[in-house]
């Protein structure tokens, strides 16, 4: 029987294209025996105490809801943790929201702020979600390209250039996925008091901040004038390996917690109260294996990044992350269709540039967050390749 | 620690050239820091990590000893002259109810068991042995044998 479903499907959901990264995914799933530098999280397993404390929770029968913030214990230790990484401080009653990671706290900033119409800028190449999430909440997504020549930092006069009238948010995630890119703090600094003026409210994804490796992370929140403004979303997915634990949250003035509070708990409840107990021994006992990852990332990322450059796809150092973003255009193909090439024919899996938005055109994503074995294995099929097909 | 041992500590095996690819340092360089490390005796030797459940054709045994300190240099005497044995790979001077704690090697547990009243038993000054055989290993030297670890359905692309 013919599938006549799709004419139930609401309009605005209709509306959303798929995602670039989907279309690639099916792609990836049939090679098997491709290197993968295609993967957005981190290649080491969530370190043991952390894994531990999950099980001795589920052991001690730790299998309830929770409150619909999060654990107290966990707010506590987020407040601590934020006041002396970010130096803006929280109060863990009523200024901290602990969710599923930090997609869900994009999707529920987004609807607790959003009225239909309203305008969200964003910076592009970007996260996946950032558009669709806003289409989702009925907003206006306009995005600010960013170029390599700045290193993908978003710079006051782009986002000057771009706003308009209706523009009520401001989203921002530095470093950034897929990029690397950051932003140096007065580029920041002249940002935060565009965003006073126009009386815009930030939401900040700084979910890569503790793998920045040259210079200070500094949040965008601890300027001035900008706490009241601001909705700082962090989680624990990259620097501490948890992707699977799905855990974030969110710091912010508390009605526009108590916003989000309320669409969390109709839709969520609560995060999973074993990823909360996990975290909490993430914030007080994984510092030093945190430290030892981004060392690790550090030292590939000199690596890979030279070797493109090396190939002669131009690779600008980013700052923070575990991705490279290379400049594939002197191969004479689109994104979309070197990425297929290159894992059909010199087996290496990287994520086309265009999956983070049109600006992404010219560059594919790839993730050095693997073995130093792989990288070199994939560098070296990645030249074999190059030199064969570039004219 | 110089980033040569660094690189080998965490644990990948890298040819020298792949070192100094990732390094960014000469082959040359690499092969000096190596020899430096030899010769300040920071590394004893190289060798890879076993997995003793693959090895079928010997057993191991640790042995606590207890041993009569010696007015002139205390125990060290008798605790080098039992590392010289070929079957002891480890040699320790423990605190606590024994003196000597010996990780022993061999071909079968007859033979271990003839190192131990032939060789170790016999010595002057050793009081008494306490042995006990290693069964099944579950960690060897910082490489767990209980299979993969992470999860081997990860998908090759992610957001």
């Amino acid at each position: 029987m013919k599938d006549n479903s799709q004419r139930f499907v609401a309009q605005h959901v209709a509306g959303i294209p798929r995602s670039g990264i989907r279309d690639f995914f099916s792609i990836a799933a049939e090679m098997k025996d491709a290197i993968s530098l295609g993967i957005g999280e981190p290649d080491f397993v969530t370190p043991w105490h952390i894994r531990e404390a999950a099980i001795y929770a589920l052991e001690k029968g730790k299998t309830s809801y929770t409150d619909n913030r999060g654990l107290l214990a966990l707010r506590r230790e987020i407040s601590k943790y934020v006041e002396k990484r970010f130096e803006v401080s929280y109060s863990p009653e009523t200024e901290i929201l602990v969710g599923v990671g930090v997609s869900e706290n994009i999707d529920l900033a987004l609807r607790a702020l959003l009225n239909p119409g309203d305008k969200v800028l964003y910076h592009e190449p970007c996260y996946v979600s950032y558009s669709p999430s806003v289409a989702l909440a009925f907003g206006e997504a306009i995005a600010v390209p960013t170029f390599a020549k700045d290193n993908f930092a978003i710079t006051p006069e782009a986002l000057i250039n771009a706003w308009q009238p209706g523009c009520k948010i401001l989203m921002l995630n530095f470093p950034t996925n897929p990029t690397g890119g950051t932003v140096d703090k007065k580029a920041l600094e002249k940002i935060a008091a565009f965003v006073v003026e126009k009386d815009m409210v930030v939401i900040s994804d700084e979910i890569y901040s503790e793998l920045t490796f040259e210079g200070e992370h500094t949040s965008i929140a601890s300027m001035p004038g900008m706490r009241e403004r601001t909705i700082l979303l962090h989680g624990f997915s990259k620097a501490f390996a948890m992707t699977g634990f799905r855990i974030g949250y969110a710091c912010a003035p508390a009605a526009i917690i108590e916003a989000m509070m309320k669409i969390h708990q109709y839709c969520m409840m609560c995060a999973p109260i074993l990823s909360q107990e996990a975290a909490i021994e993430a914030l007080r006992n994984g510092e030093s294996a945190m430290l030892e990852m981004r060392e690790q990332y550090h030292r590939r990322r000199d690596y890979v990044v030279a070797r493109f450059n090396e190939l002669g796809l131009p690779c600008h150092l980013p700052r923070g992350s575990f991705y490279a973003f290379p400049d594939i255009s002197s191969a004479g193909l689109s994104s979309m269709e070197f990425a297929t090439r290159v894992i059909h024919e010199a087996k290496v899996a990287m994520v086309p540039g265009t999956a983070f938005g049109p600006s992404g055109a010219g560059f594919v994503r790839a993730a050095f967050s693997t073995s130093y074995e792989n990288l070199i294995e994939a560098t070296e099929r990645l030249g074999r390749w190059l030199d064969k097909n570039r004219k | 620690m110089n980033s040569v041992l660094q690189l080998i500590m965490e644990g990948e095996s890298l040819t020298t050239a792949q070192m100094a690819e990732v390094l960014k340092i000469s082959h040359e360089e690499v092969e000096k820091q190596l020899a430096q490390l030899k010769e300040q005796g920071k590394v004893l030797g190289w060798r890879p990590i076993l997995n003793p459940d693959m090895d079928e054709n010997s057993v191991r045994a640790v042995i606590e000893v207890k041993i009569s300190p010696e007015r002139e240099g205390g125990f060290d005497r008798l605790a080098q002259r039992i590392s010289q044995f070929e079957q002891v790979e480890n040699c320790y001077l423990m605190s606590g109810g024994y003196d000597l704690l010996l990780f022993v090697r061999a071909q079968n547990l007859r033979k271990v068991a003839a190192f131990v009243y032939e060789r170790l038993a016999t010595i002057g000054g050793v009081v008494s042995t306490s042995t006990h055989f290693i069964l099944r290993p579950y960690k060897e030297q910082g490489f767990l044998l209980s299979g993969q670890q992470g999860n081997p359905d990860k998908p090759m692309i992610s957001a």
